[in-house]
């Protein structure tokens, strides 16, 4: 099936500014997949999520949406997409249902009136169901000043999904809940992927939501560092190695350099070595060893060592 | 006919966003009632006698054109902050033109304004400016002039500035001469000649001219006090107005998206 999210060699450069905030960056993503872009703030994840919601022209590089041109096309490609934005994107000054009702309007699924009850018995019924679904049925007519963070993103969420959405993008849509709504608002995004077949494109900068999902984009200052699923990306930031010493340091640094096998001295010395390959390299080493340990970094530690700031 | 319920929905978001905001309320009352009151009664006190037609009118005519003016030119100044922070954002996104977000605006910012408006005309009462039932009715197309031309004003303005701080800080500065410069306070009947020429190019000049055209027609004081027919008024707002408009729109949709 084609990729509903192609990107290809996307440059951003904003204005007045010296680097490329996004630089070249490549990735598809599969019709009804979960993918998350991971990276550090101001990694380029934002600046990507723009372009591809057509709110920021790009530099250079094509984007398709759905199989329309981000550039060209803007306005085909947003009638195809839902957007959570990082800063909540509500008016306060309404009720619940009037910035829902507000947006199908707006997206022009149904007329304009001016009360919940005048509008037609389609539109709530769907709003009705969406809101259900995300546990905020009760909600709908109250200011939404009254109401706490984790059901305002969920009120986005009930919007965003009302024009029936093929992509629906989410910026960084966990942050500023607590774990509990953070939980919550996850099982929310399952649902809502399992009943509606949407494909899910989402930011984050939190590494155990990036391996909850089909296809993870790490991105660091606007270039891509790992592409694949969680496991693939895993396997790709992190390696095993092996650290040896020996009481005769000189020895077995000697030893290591004859028989051809790249070691780094941290102060141990440290080989990139995994597996069989292991004892096959202990069998040969003759200098007496005063230590020997395999070494597998959490996906953290590799995440940490990549966004480290140069 | 999406774009009309866009239109629509902009504008009734904009009304209701001021109906339910008691401060703002509150604000719109006090500053007609100061201007009118204080100042158009102050000067028709002191000043009024030698001129040959009564200040209180004119003053009334000038600050109803440019209350409204104003009005729905700031109004339109918070969607340069609303673009990052709220709603807007969402109305951004919409697949909707970029000229129903704009229309939308102006219309509701208009409707706001004329509550304001609507406060103007009661203090003058109050304040026995001379209104008649003709003149009451001349106050509508006036109005309309004031908000639409203030409206486009406004999205001139957010084409070419970054944000609301930098907008709010160099409007006094645009409107606040245009007080002096378009005769809110008395016509502009003679000016030295670069005033003359700044004068000429303020917008808020030709709505008030225009209010005053529709307020005096014929009465005695016309030829005192109004400066240009008001067809000629109308002709040239409506010029301003489109330009305002296009070009405007097309400089804040370029600066959204070409950052």
């Amino acid at each position: 099936m084609a990729a509903t999210i192609e990107v290809d060699r996307l440059v951003k450069r904003y204005r007045r500014a010296t680097t490329n905030a996004v630089d070249g960056i490549s990735f598809d993503v599969e019709p009804g997949s979960f993918f998350a872009l991971l990276g550090p703030n101001g990694a380029g994840k934002t600046t990507t999520i723009s372009i591809l919601t057509t709110t920021l022209a790009p530099t250079s590089g094509s984007v398709r949406i759905a199989g329309y041109d981000a550039a060209r096309q803007a306005a085909d490609v947003r009638r195809n997409v839902g957007i959570i934005f990082q800063k909540p994107s509500l008016d306060l000054n309404l009720t619940a249902e009037e910035n829902v009702r507000f947006h199908a309007i707006l997206y022009g699924l149904y007329p304009f009136r001016p009360s919940y009850a005048s509008m037609p018995r389609a539109y709530r019924e769907q709003v009705e169901r969406l809101a259900g679904m995300l546990d905020i049925a009760d909600a709908l007519g109250k200011p939404v000043r009254k109401l706490s963070g984790g059901m305002q993103r969920k009120l986005e969420i009930v919007r965003s999904l009302l024009h029936q959405p093929k992509i629906l993008f989410l910026d960084e849509p966990t942050a500023g809940l607590d774990p509990q709504s953070r939980r919550n608002l996850w099982d929310y995004l399952r649902t809502i992927r399992g009943e509606s077949g949407v494909t899910l494109f989402l930011t984050t900068h939190y590494l155990e939501e990036a391996e909850q999902v089909d296809h993870v984009c790490v991105i660091n200052t606007g270039r891509i560092v790992s592409l694949g699923t969680p496991a693939e990306v895993k396997a790709q930031l992190v390696q095993d190695y092996l650290l040896l010493d020996a009481s005769n340091r000189d020895s077995l640094r000697a030893e290591l350099c004859r028989r051809g096998v790249s070691f780094t001295e941290t102060p141990h010395f440290r080989i990139e070595v995994a597996g069989g390959a292991v004892q096959e390299l202990l069998r040969q080493i003759e200098t007496p060893l005063s230590l020997v340990q395999t070494h597998t970094p959490s996906l953290e530690d590799a995440y940490l060592e990549i966004v480290r700031p140069q | 006919m999406r774009d009309f319920n866009a239109i629509l929905t902009i504008t009734y978001r904009d009304v209701m966003k001021f109906l339910r905001d008691p401060a703002r309320l509150v604000g719109t009352l006090i500053f007609p009632l100061f201007f009118v009151g204080v100042l158009g009664g102050s000067l028709q006190a002191n000043l009024g006698s030698g001129v040959g037609y009564n200040l209180l009118d004119v003053t009334f005519t000038g600050i109803f054109a440019m209350t409204l003016f104003q009005s729905t030119c700031q109004g339109i100044i918070s969607l340069i902050e609303d673009r990052e922070n709220d709603f807007s954002q969402e109305i951004f996104i919409a697949p909707i033109s970029r000229y129903s977000i704009v229309v939308g605006k102006i219309v509701g910012e208009s409707l706001v304004a004329l509550a304001q408006g609507v406060a103007i005309v009661l203090f003058a009462v109050l304040a026995r400016v001379s209104l008649t039932p003709t003149r009451l009715l001349g106050l509508l197309p006036t109005a309309a002039v004031a908000c639409l031309l203030g409206g486009a004003f406004g999205i001139m303005l957010i084409g070419n500035f970054n944000s609301q701080r930098v907008a709010n800080q160099i409007l006094p500065y645009l409107i606040f001469p245009q007080f002096f410069l378009a005769g809110i306070f008395y016509p502009v009947r003679t000016l030295p000649l670069p005033l003359d020429i700044l004068s000429r190019i303020s917008p808020l000049r030709y709505a008030v001219d225009f209010a005053r055209g529709l307020f005096y027609t014929g009465s005695r004081e016309y030829d005192s006090v109004v400066l240009a027919s008001p067809a000629l008024n109308l002709t040239v707002v409506a010029a301003m107005f489109m330009i305002f408009l296009f070009v405007g729109t097309a400089f804040f949709v370029r600066r959204e998206r070409n950052r």
